[in-house]
């Protein structure tokens, strides 16, 4: 490569860098700045003093009984809802994968129609009918129109890992004196292991970003999870300006997404772009 | 479907064995329906039950402030939607939204795509992880990265851009429609490219190194590659891409519901379906919306699918 080459590329690499981390950065500038900053006027872009009173209020001070219940319903909920995904869609995708019936197509179908489904259509008639049931503000009232999210995905991406997955290799082993399960268990699962994670992990981004469902269908702190705790932030007055215990509040939520792209960026792109080229 | 078609001989291997054939391939069946049952049902029960009954409140003029006077009214709430002007420019921004970020989306997209096909190996760690992260990141928190940074009492916009004209210190980006529009497309766009770039990247890989090299020795230059050969190659991904990006694009809520809750002329259609059943309680108005939504999206699924060809179920992950 020739100099002004690898120039170009260094100039590509920042410009895809500061893009993608500018707005993370900037809220992160956000939370550690003083009230005192957001007073009016315009602000900088980094704090003139830095404090860490904003992540005092919210995990002990005036905002504690606002975040600390969202942060746990929002974890609660969405791993809930993330498992009970990827396990339906486990077993779906591995009939889809292996087995000969009818209906494959009209599953994968269906799963591409739900995908496409406009979420505030549905939030609605769940409103209605789940104040009636007694699902209003509950967990599983959140859980179950999770699964309208996470599960088409959770069946495409896997249904197109398990197609890629030599079966064979099963029969191999029962051949050379493995027991079905053995078989199972040492050659299948360590193959299939991989992508059902990888689903895993796109599931969790989709719940974990919910906010449609989080806000329509809940009213107290017994089920509302933090995307919708944030546009309460700034109706409730009880903090004299709530951008920095938001802020505060945002980067918590922020965290485990970067801990998951940091460690499995590949497998994450891999398990997006998969469906697309091999579906 | 390769893995049955690879299993399938020892299926082919039985069939001269009429009666045992069918047991096995009717326990096949039973036992796939009992797999695959679960999710299906599940789908099945989250989506298709709300739509029906949304449809059915959307005849009743319901209202849960006075759930008493709940009455049968047939289609007079899609009169009343349709001949309402909060309903045709909440529709002519959804629109809009959609047109511009897609399009714009799509050249980013198609850019990080090359860098990310191209980029030599060291890099391309970083550049896969710093495209994840808006990916990753929940759009309500991006929204309101969006919003600090020009909001006229806690942004520094006003102050970077200062030397543009019409923007100073007293400049209210969230004041009027157009600048309103403009951060919140921006964030969308921030938000949403790294998923079209990864379904492009998925399309770049799928054209043919071959037919590349060859027009390069025809002495075809690098912008002639790109329009001869390669995106020709990729079309059916960047359709799939496009028809993806469109339909979520069209249900756009978080970002609006956050920066402006729908003022100034940015109302959304689904903030306006949101607003009308949840906010004010009119159950059947709302749904009206709802369903007028949900209606908008499968007519621009069928356009793709029927008109422009698109095989939806051909790419997606």
């Amino acid at each position: 490569m020739s100099t002004k080459q690898k120039l170009g590329w260094a100039i590509a690499i920042v410009v895809v860098l500061i893009w993608s981390l500018f707005p993370v950065v900037s809220i992160l500038a956000n939370s550690l700045k003083p009230a005192s900053e957001f007073a009016g006027g315009g602000g900088s872009f980094l704090p003139q003093t830095y404090t860490w009173e904003n992540y005092q209020m919210i995990f002990t001070g005036g905002a504690r009984d606002l975040f600390l219940p969202a942060l746990r319903n929002s974890i609660g909920i969405t791993l809930i809802a993330t498992a009970v995904a990827v396990v339906l869609a486990t077993l779906c995708a591995y009939a889809i994968a292996r087995l000969d019936f009818p209906g494959k197509r009209i599953i994968l179908i269906t799963a591409l129609a739900v995908s496409m489904f406009p979420v505030v259509s549905i939030v609605t008639p769940l409103f209605n009918v789940w104040r009636q049931i007694g699902l209003y503000d509950t967990w599983l009232g959140l859980i179950l129109p999770y699964l309208s999210l996470t599960l088409p995905i959770s069946i495409w991406t896997l249904a197109a890992f398990f197609q890629q997955i030599p079966w064979d290799l099963e029969r191999a082993a029962q051949v050379d004196g493995a027991t079905s399960f053995q078989a199972f268990r040492k050659v299948i699962v360590p193959l299939a292991a991989p992508g059902v994670f990888t689903t895993a992990i796109i599931a969790f981004f989709i719940a974990w970003n919910d906010f449609v469902f989080g806000i329509g269908l809940t009213s107290t702190s017994a089920a509302r999870p933090v995307p919708a705790a944030l546009a309460f932030f700034t109706g409730a007055s009880q903090f004299e300006d709530p951008a920095g215990a938001i802020s505060a509040a945002a980067i918590i939520v922020t965290i485990p997404v970067i801990i998951l792209v940091l460690a499995f960026q590949r497998q994450i792109v891999a398990g997006l772009t998969q469906g697309a080229v091999k579906g | 479907m390769s893995t049955v078609a690879e299993q399938s001989p020892t299926r082919r291997g039985n069939k001269e064995n009429k009666a045992p054939i069918s047991d096995r391939t009717r326990a096949e069946r039973r036992l796939g329906w009992m797999l695959a049952g679960p999710a299906f049902l599940v789908m099945l029960l989250v989506t298709m039950y709300p739509i029906v009954q949304a449809l059915w409140d959307s005849m009743f003029n319901y209202r849960l402030t006075a759930p008493g006077d709940r009455s049968f009214v047939f289609l007079q709430n899609y009169m009343t939607v349709l001949s309402d002007g909060v309903f045709w420019s909440a529709l002519a921004v959804t629109l809009l939204i959609t047109v511009v970020t897609v399009a714009i989306e799509l050249v980013l997209g198609f850019a990080l795509a090359l860098v990310m096909n191209s980029v030599i190996k060291t890099f391309r760690g970083v550049v896969r992880t710093a495209i994840l992260v808006p990916y990753g990141i929940i759009t309500v928190v991006s929204a309101f990265a969006w919003f600090y940074a020009f909001d006229i009492n806690t942004g520094y916009v006003n102050n970077w851009f200062g030397w543009l004209p019409g923007i100073g210190s007293d400049f209210n980006w969230f004041g009027q429609q157009w600048s309103a529009l403009f951060v919140i497309m921006a964030s969308e766009i921030w938000k949403t490219t790294p998923f079209i770039s990864l379904l492009l990247l998925a399309g770049l890989a799928q054209v043919p190194g071959e037919l590349n090299e060859a027009a390069k020795v025809d002495g075809a230059g690098w912008w002639q590659r790109m329009y001869k050969v390669t995106l020709p190659s990729m079309k059916a991904a960047i359709m799939v891409a496009v028809v993806f990006r469109a339909l979520d694009a069209f249900r756009i809520f978080d970002n609006v519901f956050i920066m402006t809750n729908g003022q100034y002329g940015t109302e959304t259609l689904s903030l306006l379906a949101y607003r009308t059943s949840i906010t004010r309680l009119e159950i059947g108005l709302g749904s009206a919306v709802s369903v007028i939504l949900f209606l908008c999206v499968l007519l621009i699924a069928f356009t793709a699918i029927k008109v422009f060809k698109v095989d939806l179920a051909g790419g997606k992950g």
